[in-house]
């Protein structure tokens, strides 16, 4: 194949690093600076994709980011933009959505049945019999079109990194340069970001004169100390100037999102190239005259040998020029003298001719268009505006923007380079003002900051408006033709749906799907409306346009998720339990040991002998202060204001609707200082929650709240022989049964560790200690527990063996077994709820609620099969008719009982003691079961507890 | 992402904060009916206009109340004094 490079041209090639890499495994050559798709069309390759439902073959059409069926797969990537993405050496690429072959594709049978695949075909198809739909899928998940995943590929990195700019300037074309390096001289902090892989805008793919002039400005940017992020995209604009920007080239990272706070926010993107709606207008070899231009300065790629170049702008008369000079034979066809392009006609390669409205048929296996611009108002929109379409230039402008919105280029108005830059020139200037303003404006809110304050430059003139050039308005010329390319939506689909009564663009956008594919409405939107508008009788200005909503261009979940190393917490304790064959459970931020292998026999060895388990997730709170004990009289349902100095209680907390939010127990250290444990997941809720009560309800009150989860590695030493274990290890704490009774807390040294606190209370249901110990030493006392504990059997148990033991004594987990609608009485807790206090959180609730009787209530639940464990949400339902009764909330086979054992929530009418229950398994099948006549499967007196 | 203006830490994005809502003053447990007081659970004005809202700091562990115009998102200077302001 020849190739089609003119010597010496190409700006943004380096002719001296050429490379191959694989185009659907056959090589292709290429220089440092070429884009996939520039190399592929200078070897010959002028086919790059199969659209998405007719499967016709399709090449380049805007040869940018934006080009709607130069969508590759490169290597594991899919979807990669082909016509962005800049060549590498051995890089693989492949065509999309082919099969077998990107030449021989079976599914461009679709095209003959094209009129069946009309808009909305989907919709009308697929809904009936619903129960179908699981097999409707499976077909039509093999249309879809796209790349494949590599589910074995390493997951690239990402990361994400905020900045503060005083000023962003979104867009990297003469007017955004004009505008960052304005502001950065008035001593804005700024930050410009370009799409491109360079800066330079439009004037990338000009003339001579425009790169040296792009050059010239970019130079300047950089020594000016502006910050500049190429092939980057500003996704969208939130509240509080809030942008965010996808960063594709960033150093160690694969993708960056930034995450910027601006003061003030500059768009100046330019205008995107509008295609033109005529029949054929998807053959290979039509293009716009902005992808010519890139094509041949940017590459030095010849992308036809006969053009026709149909031109309303100069934009058109300049591709045109260019074309000659590289030795094309062009025929231009000026808009203004009313003659049309009606088709273009082709083989299934390439296109071979243009048809005028004069008659003329003209052989060409280019055809160009210049037609005018679509106004990415994507930013602005985002800001709140409703751009405003302007008949005489024949695109919408933005309208009315908020103070730290500006727009400089394209965007604002038309003129030479010179023009804009100078327009854009006096916009930076100003955006520099309001942004230093808003520095200084945040500065001023900040208590302490540094006293310098940040100068804020004189007025400067608001910047003169550019004019706006006339342009004709050309959508649509006489025949259907391809809307949007991404989708394959044609302009007779969109007046199909008009027919349906789709009389809105937002509706006729859902409907037909134009605009909704990968281009995100870039190129399709307007001509969208112009159609709908022609064919509803209306104009395009009554009609507007559709709101474009972040992002700006598709972004890649890992950029927004950011690194995949979230921060785990561990205890003291984590590195001896992977040593130790723990299996890890992800509790929150917390790894927790799950179980060392065998839950049930790590249960049981509580039961029979002794047990450790490291409990320092728990929520740790250090009240002190002389109005404790009111504080918890107020967040907990139950009486705290006998507490004697070293006793334990347990306490329930509910919210102000009453619902059970909490629980844990606290105990009184001294006289002043009490130490409250709550729930490992409400940890941070619950000092929250008390700082709400002290802060806004009772100021008055002086208790300090420390929070000390982390500062003490927390364990439970559970089993009858614990108080041996323990007593082995104290030496100043008396550990007999009436020396540290049962609910009882102690301080001392344990294992030679000071400032240890024990509390002698049992989740488990055992005889049992918890330990608090400074974090320091949690490790030294874990190992010296272990090593007396030897002796009597000790075994250290995991959450799974804690929550076995736990369900054997009926304890419900706040969460677990109670949700957001579970009252204090339906825990079973309504004899705790002590309403002769004057106030408490939730009071009134509670007080109308201990009247009622129709409550679900927990109860404790056994299966008639003993060896049928119901998994946990499984249905509690009425026999026969399946009505909801109730669910099973925790369920696990007992070690201690051999037999199943289960909490469950009930309505009112079930809840009472051997009322027969039938359990609905997922799949179906039914079980028997009966409420227990206690809450405890084990030991319901608490013998061996208090023992 | 909104800028809330902490009247002790500056302004944050308001990720560093919990929303607790507009404020809803407590009525007196011992007398309020139950109308009024699941009022004052769920039933919020949602004006489009200022309103005086509660916010929870984690950066420096403050329940503030500010004042913040629901239509544009400013926040009114100086802040509502968390304690002595409206309740």
């Amino acid at each position: 194949m020849t190739t089609r490079r003119l010597p010496g041209a190409g700006a943004e090639l380096n002719r001296d690093e050429p490379f191959t890499f694989c185009w659907n495994g056959a090589p292709v050559a290429g220089f440092s600076g070429d884009t996939v798709v520039s190399a592929l069309l200078a070897g010959g390759h002028d086919v790059i994709s199969r659209s998405m439902k007719y499967h016709r073959p399709r090449g380049v059409l805007t040869a940018d980011y934006w080009d709607p069926n130069c969508m590759v797969q490169i290597g594991s990537e899919p979807n990669v933009r082909g016509a962005h993405r800049l060549a590498a050496p051995a890089m693989d690429v492949r065509a999309q959505n082919v099969w077998p072959s990107l030449r021989h594709d079976v599914k461009a049978a679709n095209a003959l049945v094209g009129r069946f695949l009309t808009a909305g075909f989907y919709y009308k198809t697929f809904m009936q019999p619903r129960a179908l739909w699981p097999a409707y899928e499976h077909v039509l998940a093999t249309f879809a079109p796209g790349g494949s995943v590599d589910l074995d590929a390493e997951p690239p990195r990402c990361d994400i990194r905020f900045a503060h700019p005083d000023v962003l300037v979104a867009g990297g074309g003469p007017a955004g340069m004009a505008a960052a390096l304005a502001a950065s001289r008035a001593g804005a902090d700024v930050l410009l970001v370009d799409h491109g892989h360079r800066l330079g805008g439009h004037l990338r793919w000009g003339s001579g004169d425009d790169r040296a002039r792009a050059a010239q400005l970019a130079a300047a940017v950089r020594a000016a100390g502006v910050e500049v992020l190429t092939d980057a995209t500003v996704l969208g604009r939130y509240d509080g100037s809030w942008v965010g920007i996808n960063q594709r080239t960033a150093p160690g990272v694969w993708e960056r999102l930034v995450k910027a706070r601006a003061k003030c926010l500059v768009v100046a993107p330019g205008l995107i190239e509008r295609p033109y709606v005529f029949a054929g207008n998807d053959h290979v070899g039509v293009m716009l005259s902005g992808a010519v231009r890139r094509l041949l300065n940017m590459y030095g790629v010849v992308p036809g040998e006969r053009a026709v170049v149909f031109s309303a702008n100069p934009d058109g008369a300049a591709a045109a020029c260019d074309l000659r000079s590289a030795g094309v034979e062009v025929t231009v066809v000026d808009a203004s003298t009313g003659v049309r392009l009606e088709r273009v006609e082709g083989s299934r390669r390439r296109a071979q001719a243009a048809v005028l409205s004069d008659g003329r048929r003209l052989d060409a296996d280019l055809v160009v268009t210049a037609i005018g611009w679509t106004a990415p108002t994507t930013l602005t929109n985002m800001a709140g505006d409703r751009p405003v379409y302007d008949e005489a230039s024949a695109r919408f402008f933005p309208d009315r923007l908020p103070p730290d919105v500006l727009v400089a280029g394209g965007l604002a108005g038309d003129g030479s380079v010179d023009e804009l830059v100078a327009h854009a020139h006096a916009t930076g200037a100003m955006a520099a003002r309001r942004g230093l303003t808003v520095r200084a404006q945040l500065r001023r809110a900040t208590p302490r900051a540094d006293p310098t304050v940040t100068s804020v430059p004189p007025d400067a003139d608001e910047p003169v408006p550019l004019g706006r050039d006339p342009h004709p308005a050309l959508f649509m010329a006489g025949s259907h033709g391809i809307v949007d390319y991404s989708e394959d939506v044609s302009s007779k689909d969109i007046v199909d749906a008009a027919a349906e009564g789709f009389d809105s663009v937002e509706l006729v956008k859902r409907f037909t799907t134009s605009t909704m594919g990968p281009s995100q409405g870039k190129l399709e939107t307007v001509n969208t409306v112009a159609v709908l508008a022609q064919e509803l009788g209306t104009t395009i200005g009554r009609l507007g346009t559709t709101v474009w909503r972040p992002p700006y261009a598709p972004v890649s979940l890992g950029a927004l998720a950011g690194r995949n190393d979230i921060p785990r917490r561990v205890s003291a304790l984590q590195d001896w339990h992977d040593k130790h064959g723990a299996v890890p459970l992800h509790a929150g931020n917390w790894l927790r040991p799950d179980h060392y292998g065998d839950p049930a026999a790590e249960a049981a060895n509580v039961r029979n002998a002794v047990g450790v388990i490291d409990v320092t997730p728990l929520g740790k709170l250090d009240l002190c202060g002389p109005d404790v004990a009111d504080l918890l009289e107020l967040v907990y349902v139950n009486r705290w204001r006998k507490l004697a100095v070293g006793a334990v209680r347990y306490g329930v907390m509910c919210t102000e609707d009453g619902i059970v939010m909490d629980d844990g127990v606290t105990a009184r250290l001294a006289d002043q200082r009490y130490l409250m444990t709550t729930t490992s997941s409400g940890a941070a809720a619950v000092w929250e929650w008390l700082e709400r009560w002290l802060q806004q309800e009772r100021p008055q009150w002086d208790v300090r709240v420390t929070p000390v989860t982390p500062a003490y590695t927390s364990i439970n030493v559970a089993g009858p022989r614990s108080r041996e274990l323990v007593a082995g290890l104290v030496d100043d704490i008396d550990v007999s049964p009436d020396g540290f009774p049962y609910m009882q807390v102690r301080t001392g040294t344990v294992a030679g560790v000071g400032d240890c606190v024990l509390l002698r209370i049992g989740f488990t249901g055992e005889l049992s200690y918890e330990l608090h110990v400074p974090a320091g030493f949690g490790l030294h006392v874990w190992e010296a527990l272990l090593a007396t504990g030897a002796a009597l059997g000790i075994r250290p148990f995991g959450v799974e063996a804690q929550r076995i033991l736990r369900l054997e004594k009926g304890h419900f987990i706040v969460g677990q077994d109670t949700d957001g609608l579970t009252r204090a009485a339906s825990a079973g807790l309504g004899g705790l709820v002590k309403l002769d206090k004057a106030d408490m959180v939730g009071r009134p609730e509670l007080g109308w609620a201990a009247a009622r009787t129709d409550l679900p209530m927990l109860v404790s639940i056994l299966t008639d099969d003993p060896s049928v464990v119901p998994v946990e949400a499984a249905q509690i339902v009425e026999p026969g008719t399946n009505a909801i009764r109730g669910r099973i909330t925790s369920s696990r086979m007992s070690p201690t009982l051999g037999r199943s054992v289960c909490l469950g929530q009930v309505d009112a009418a079930l809840a009472h003691p051997g009322c027969a229950l039938t359990i609905r398994l997922p799949g179906g099948a039914q079980v028997g079961a009966r409420v227990h006549d206690q809450p405890a499967f084990v030991d319901p007196e608490g013998v061996r507890l208090r023992g | 992402m909104l800028l809330v203006v902490c009247p002790h830490c500056g302004p944050r994005d308001a990720g560093d904060f919990h929303y607790l809502g507009a404020t809803s003053p407590r009525p007196d447990p011992a007398t309020v009916t139950e109308q009024a007081w699941r009022t004052y659970l769920h039933l919020r004005a949602n004006v489009g206009g200022w309103q005086h809202e509660t916010w929870y700091c984690r950066a420096c562990r403050q329940h503030v109340v500010l004042e913040r115009n629901t239509l544009t998102n400013e926040f009114r200077d100086p802040p509502v004094d968390p304690l002595g302001g409206v309740r």
